[in-house]
């Protein structure tokens, strides 16, 4: 028998207690001191219990709410996963084909070219965000299908933007969920 | 590339570096045994451990005591691993109730996990109860980052000792990294990423009410979501610093409860190359000449920041396919991106995860350009010594530095030396076998995979990228990178089977020559520099050496890249000119 098997059990399972139990253990106890609700799962509750998580995207296809990005597994947060298509597959083509056409259909007015997050599925599939283009673009449509003016959904979009961190860090963005509780009115 | 891309790419490094040089010196100390502040506190349970396993640090082994060690202590945590899987619908922490892990797929995630991969055929959040994330894992991504740092303090101690027998104790190395360096940083992460909205309860998944009904794929109506939780901040935090990268989510870290903002994002991808870069000037340290970390370190970056630049540019492009639908050019490629990241983070991130042999994604690379996917892929197949994996980087650049030396005295006609030690046939022998064994993984997995019915039942997207996706795989189980081009199948038996065999050839094929190396270099005199001996601290070395690792990773890879990459690369911008 090698002199090394009895090290070899013994390192393993008791840095096992040490980093797989205890570590884990003092983290959770430090993360819900520091903040409880970021810890789990930042959610976001009315009255009537949580209406969700606001770092995870929900489904939204009424032409008076705002749209999130396109997802491959339909915002069902029980397993993230996204469409893994490269550029040239005639899939995305047509999928991206298709997510233009409801576009223009739920807005015929609309020219521009479509902001890419609108019409490209995300990494996840829960994306909560979509870029201030992405939201701009929508505004005239929620717009109508309120009857308020575009001008106000517009000042909405503004307000609701987040910017770079630091100036330096990830994208200007709007989160979808926060966005429609706000234009239906929640405080 | 725009400027905000290269403000973000300039801060990265600058902090990068920043970071690494006063942890390079701490690692530094900590593999010496020299006393630090954390030994005084953390000392008791250090000595505690050793007096519970029947050893003596101070022991020191014979280079095949050191392996046997290894190879026992990484048995172990195969094993333990994959019962776990078999066994956690039997354990506790498991509010999801999920069921046993097949056989094939615990196999393929046990033999992941121990060999510092991290390959995902598994679903997180949908295969592995808290239980299995927590005391298999999360353990198996310090400890196996740990053998790493023990096995290149055995190879610099050999360096820097003369007609000696011995490199060091492993349970000392392994001990002292574990508590001193990785538990420390991943503390300090896991909080900081806690704090922003990473997830870390062991609360069960919240059920939530929608704010609208929604239409699930059968047409049937859905009026709430799962918001699946866990002790996911702990985990993902070592993940990235031990370049592991498992993730806790299926999606790694795309998913906004692994990574929910854009300063958990720089951190994450900070903890990517930390360590790795900090060893580069440790090893310095430890050869008493810190120039000549500062040179290895300056190769790795001659390398990494081309091919960064490749990778921002190309995700900063949009494929004129889909600009000819009416989409929008100007924020990139957005397919597999988040909103929150954008392109530039992405890529810089793809790039990062891949020097280093880290794995974890913020993005899908499957949905990247062709030539945004050929950087990762690429920076995989030579070698992951590009930063690398933490300890396995640098001990695989150290070999390619026995061969810069060795290629320079073929030139000049006298015995090459690194450090003082001269390089001979048994060196380059155990070198040769270093860099041949995972490139031969690569590619004769890839022939079989691409030869065979079950390989090919993989492949999801058609033409060349199917291809890349396979070459991708392969890559990534062979390098013990772990991050994949995510459409490929990999959860069957023939891949659970092949990539875990190809991960067993990358990690332990190399460190059994390794150490062989450390052994026969540790017995060596160590003779003073003379008027022919090249220095290894110059410019003109940084050039040699990241010259050799990219002209043999060239000549492996160019072939196979053709078929993939740089094909569908052609296919998207030749109808388009």
């Amino acid at each position: 028998m090698s002199q090394a098997i009895r090290p070899a059990l013994v390192l393993l399972l008791s840095l096992t207690v040490v980093t797989g139990v205890v570590y884990p253990w003092i983290v959770t106890a430090i993360a819900t001191s520091v903040s409880s609700r970021a810890a789990h799962g930042s959610l976001v509750t009315a009255e009537a219990g949580p209406i969700g998580s606001e770092l995870i995207g929900q489904s939204f296809a009424a032409p008076g709410d705002f749209w999130g990005r396109p997802s491959a597994v339909n915002y069902d947060a029980r397993s993230s996963g996204a469409s893994n298509s490269g550029p040239l597959n005639e899939d995305l083509h047509a999928a991206v084909k298709a997510r233009i056409a409801a576009l223009r259909a739920a807005d015929p007015e609309a020219t521009l070219p479509v902001p890419a997050d609108l019409v490209l599925a995300s990494g996840s599939g829960l994306d909560p965000h979509i870029s201030p283009a992405a939201a701009r673009y929508q505004a005239r449509r929620v717009a109508r299908a309120r009857g308020r003016g575009e001008a106000e959904v517009l000042a909405l979009i503004e307000a609701h933007t987040e910017g770079r961190t630091f100036g330096i860090l990830g994208e200007p963005r709007v989160n979808v969920l926060r966005l429609n509780r706000a234009l239906a009115g929640a405080p | 590339m725009t400027a905000q891309a290269l403000l973000l790419c300039g801060a990265y490094v600058a902090v990068l570096v920043a970071l690494a040089i006063p942890l390079g010196s701490y690692c530094a100390r900590v593999v010496s045994g020299e006393a630090t502040l954390l030994q005084r506190l953390l000392g008791p349970l250090e000595r505690l451990l050793y007096r519970a396993a029947g050893v003596s640090p101070d022991a020191e082994m014979h280079w095949r005591d050191y392996t046997v060690a290894v190879l026992w202590f990484n048995l172990f945590g195969v094993l333990v691993v994959y019962g776990l899987q078999r066994l956690q619908h039997l354990l506790p922490l498991n509010p999801q109730e999920l069921g046993p892990v097949a056989p094939d797929l615990a196999f393929n995630t046990a033999v992941s996990f121990a060999s510092n991969t991290n390959w995902q055929a598994y679903g997180g959040e949908t295969t592995l109860s808290y239980f299995t994330q927590m005391v298999g894992l999360t353990t198996q991504n310090f400890v196996s980052a740990a053998t790493g740092i023990a096995v290149l303090a055995a190879l610099a101690r050999a360096f820097s000792r003369r007609r000696a027998e011995t490199i060091g104790n492993f349970w000392a190395d392994l001990v002292r990294a574990t508590l001193y360096v990785l538990l420390p940083l991943a503390l300090v992460l896991a909080v900081a990423l806690a704090a922003e909205g990473v997830v870390q309860t062991f609360a069960p998944a919240a059920e939530v009410e929608l704010m609208r009904a929604a239409t699930g794929p059968e047409g049937q109506v859905i009026t709430q979501q799962t918001i699946p939780l866990g002790p996911g901040a702990s985990q993902i935090a070592i993940k990235q610093l031990g370049t592991n990268g498992g993730g806790f989510y299926n999606v790694n870290s795309a998913h906004p409860l692994e990574n929910p903002t854009p300063l958990t994002n720089f951190l994450e991808c900070l903890a990517l190359l930390l360590i790795p870069a900090a060893l580069c000037l440790s090893f310095g340290k430890l050869v008493a000449d810190r120039r000549q970390g500062f040179a290895v370190l300056g190769a790795m970056f001659a390398i990494f920041l081309p091919l960064l630049g490749l990778c921002v540019w190309s995700e900063g492009q949009l494929a004129p396919q889909l600009v000819e639908l009416g989409v929008d050019p100007s924020a990139g490629n957005l397919e597999g991106k988040e909103v929150r990241f954008g392109a530039a983070a992405s890529a810089l991130w793809a790039t990062a995860t891949t020097a280093a042999s880290n794995g974890s994604v913020n993005a899908m690379h499957d949905s990247f350009n062709p030539l945004g996917g050929l950087v990762p892929m690429w920076l995989m197949q030579i070698g992951e010594v590009v930063f690398g994996g933490v300890g396995s980087g640098l001990y695989g650049m150290l070999v390619f530095a026995i061969l810069a030396v060795f290629l320079a005295g073929l030139m000049v006609g006298r015995t090459p030396e690194y450090l003082g030690k001269k390089i001979e046939a048994f060196e380059v022998k155990m070198a040769a076998l270093v860099v041949l064994l995972p490139s031969a993984g690569v590619l004769v997995g890839t022939a079989i995979a691409v030869a065979s019915e079950s390989g090919r039942a993989g492949i999801s997207n058609p033409g060349a990228h199917g291809f890349s996706e396979v070459l991708y795989g392969f890559s990534s189980a062979a390098n013990n990178n772990g991050s994949a081009f995510a459409g490929l199948g990999a959860n069957s038996f023939f891949y659970n089977l092949a990539l875990g065999l190809c991960m067993l050839v990358g990690r332990y094929g190399i460190i059994v020559p390794v150490l062989a190396l450390a052994g026969a270099l540790a017995r060596k005199q160590t003779v003073p520099p003379g008027p022919g001996t090249m220095p290894t601290h110059t410019p003109l070395f940084v050039f040699l050496l990241a010259a050799v690792v990219v002209l043999v990773g060239a000549l492996t890879f160019v072939p196979a890249l053709a078929l993939g990459p740089i094909v569908e690369h052609l296919q998207m911008t030749g109808a388009h000119p």
